[in-house]
């Protein structure tokens, strides 16, 4: 049997290796590398903590952790990449329902976790830690089920707006407060269910007025959310590691949040009161849609252009991912580079469902990811390209974003396409994007409009290369 | 009396003229405190075209409260609170299984130029 400070100083090495997997995602050479000191960390933690004295009930255990892992590497197998998003929001929620359970199982049996008092109750510091522990697990729970239900198409993806809507939240949040002090100072079982099913609603409520254009800011949030809830248990159990690891997946999560709010020139507080990209913005966009003339053209007229140019940026956007164009794109791309063009792909930084995503879905098309830059990497280099492609972006290109004092989108990031000598949007339509707003890019003279569903394009495009 | 003992007595006369022990909690506030700012620091080094990875990752990561559903499905008497616990098992395992593994399948994606 291994004694007190043995485990912890396992404990100590398996916080050290959750750092080191993180450290090792700043590039992707070391990032595989990085994955496999997590596993090695978290296997640690896990063998150890099966041999510590109180746990005996090995056979039961095992079986839970087959079950459970075999599920796991079933869906691990079988997700397609553009459903990330969608897997990642799940497995918060299963964080977060574990998270109030074990909450839950800790009240009712604190001796299995070596926290009961004499009495055989709990000290106050533990019920506090079990009140913050809990409601943030479960407002982790129900709130990443509707983030997943609107990211997998199960509900719509339009904010669910009602009135009076913050007076109710506010509300249920002071209940949420008041049971859960109540709870702190008698350790009844009424106030900590009442505290536990108010905030199980509340994730409800605090996700439904939210656009699925803001998942990836509430992906990343719930992300530290999640995180935050494991330091909770953390507390609960006086254990370090858990701290440590719930310190810095709460602190990752957060930093994700804040790069997509600035992506989006939008502030957090925004993003939370939900109604964004709902209703069109008022008349005056709507109206100017298809009066404007536009140069349209066919896909043998990109492939001549493009087949002329030195250089292309190609900024891919959801779009592309959406009509599951991305191999198509790929194949495209290869013929240009085969007839000697300079390919490079430029991606904003809210292009996809998550942070990170289309860089992602252009690696799983094997693009390689040395030509896929970063907006401020290549945003200077636009003015020395030939041709920028957009597939499946809008508001992300819009230049009213620097130009336009009035839009709304003014001051949010762009990708600064219409320096290039020549632009190209592949688009089904004049519609505007998430932000509901027209786009004065589609209107220039150097814009050619393809009218096409995306892997269409690409494809007709390639057969006008060969 | 030996030195072992005469050292645990210094310990705890320097305990109290230090002002009386530290709650445990401090201790696990301080941990937590310095966790974030690693935090802060490991992940903004993070390049932004593996932030999907990372998110599947942390996810597995923060699994780690396994840790905790292992305790409480630990003792081998069958009540709410080990049913409790192995039900938590199961769920985190999906996350630790899973997430690791998708991780790993995406980061084995991201090639070089040949």
């Amino acid at each position: 049997m291994l004694s007190a400070n043995m485990v912890a100083l396992a404990y100590l090495v398996a916080a050290v290796l959750f750092i080191l997997a993180l450290k090792g995602l700043s590039s992707p050479e070391s990032a595989r590398r990085g994955n496999l000191y997590g596993i090695l960390g978290m296997t640690l933690a896990v063998v150890v903590t099966l041999l510590m004295s109180g746990v005996v009930n090995y056979a039961w255990i095992f079986a839970a952790v087959f079950v459970g892992g075999a599920f796991g590497v079933v869906v691990a197998r079988k997700i397609p990449m553009t459903d990330m998003p969608q897997l990642v929001a799940a497995m918060h929620s299963l964080v977060g329902l574990a998270a109030v359970l074990i909450a839950v199982s800790a009240l009712y049996n604190p001796a299995a976790y070596g926290i009961a008092t004499v009495g055989g109750g709990l000290s106050i510091a533990s019920r506090i830690e079990l009140f913050l522990g809990t409601f943030i697990g479960a407002i982790t729970f129900t709130a990443s089920i509707v983030a997943f239900a609107k990211l997998q198409g199960l509900m719509s993806g339009s904010p669910l707006v009602f009135k009076g809507q913050h007076a109710v939240n506010l509300l249920l949040g002071l209940i949420m407060l008041a049971a859960g002090i109540a709870f702190c100072f008698t350790q009844d079982w009424t106030p900590f269910l009442i505290m536990t099913g108010v905030a199980l609603v509340l994730g409800v409520l605090l996700i439904a007025p939210i656009g699925g254009a803001d998942m990836p800011v509430i992906v990343s949030m719930l992300n530290s959310y999640s995180g935050w809830a494991a330091a909770g248990i953390g507390f609960t159990l006086n254990n370090n590691m858990l701290i440590i690891a719930g310190a810095l997946v709460g602190s990752s999560g957060a930093i994700l949040s804040y790069i997509m709010c600035k992506a989006m020139n939008r502030s957090l507080f925004n993003v939370l009161l939900g109604g964004f990209g709902g209703e069109a913005v008022a008349g005056g966009g709507a109206a100017a849609v298809g009066e404007r003339p536009v140069h349209s053209g066919s896909a043998e007229d990109a492939g001549f252009l493009l087949s002329n140019a030195r250089s292309v940026i190609i900024v891919p956007g959801y779009g592309l991912a959406v009509a599951r164009a991305q191999h198509a794109l790929k194949e495209m791309a290869d013929a240009l580079n085969g007839a000697g063009v300079d390919v490079r792909f430029a991606i904003h930084p809210v292009a996809g469902r998550m942070p990170g995503h289309m860089n992602v879905l252009l690696a799983e098309a094997d693009v390689p990811y040395d030509i896929v830059l970063e907006m401020d990497e290549i945003n200077p280099e636009f003015s020395d390209a030939d041709v920028a492609l957009i597939i499946g972006a809008n508001d992300v290109v819009n230049p009213a974003a620097k130009n336009d004092s009035g839009s709304p989108i003014y001051g949010m990031p762009i990708l600064e396409v219409n320096k290039a000598a020549h632009v190209i949007v592949v688009k089904r339509s004049l519609s505007p994007g998430y932000a509901g707003i027209d786009n004065d890019l589609f209107y220039m003279d150097k814009t050619m409009m393809l009218f096409s569903d995306a892997k269409k394009a690409c494809e007709s495009i390639l057969k006008a290369l060969s | 009396m030996n030195s072992a003992q005469t050292a645990v007595d210094a310990a705890q006369a320097a305990q109290t003229a230090a002002g009386g022990t530290v709650d445990p909690f401090i201790f696990a506030f301080t941990v937590f405190v310095l966790a974030i700012f690693v935090g802060y620091h490991v992940v903004w080094n993070v390049t932004s075209a593996l932030h999907t990875p990372l998110m599947s990752v942390t996810n597995a990561i923060s699994s780690i409260i396994i840790v905790g559903a292992i305790l409480a499905a630990g003792p081998g008497e069958m009540n709410l609170a080990t049913i409790l616990g192995l039900i938590a098992v199961a769920l985190v395992s999906v996350n630790i299984f899973g997430g690791f593994m998708v991780t790993q399948r995406m980061l084995s994606m991201f090639k070089k130029r040949k």
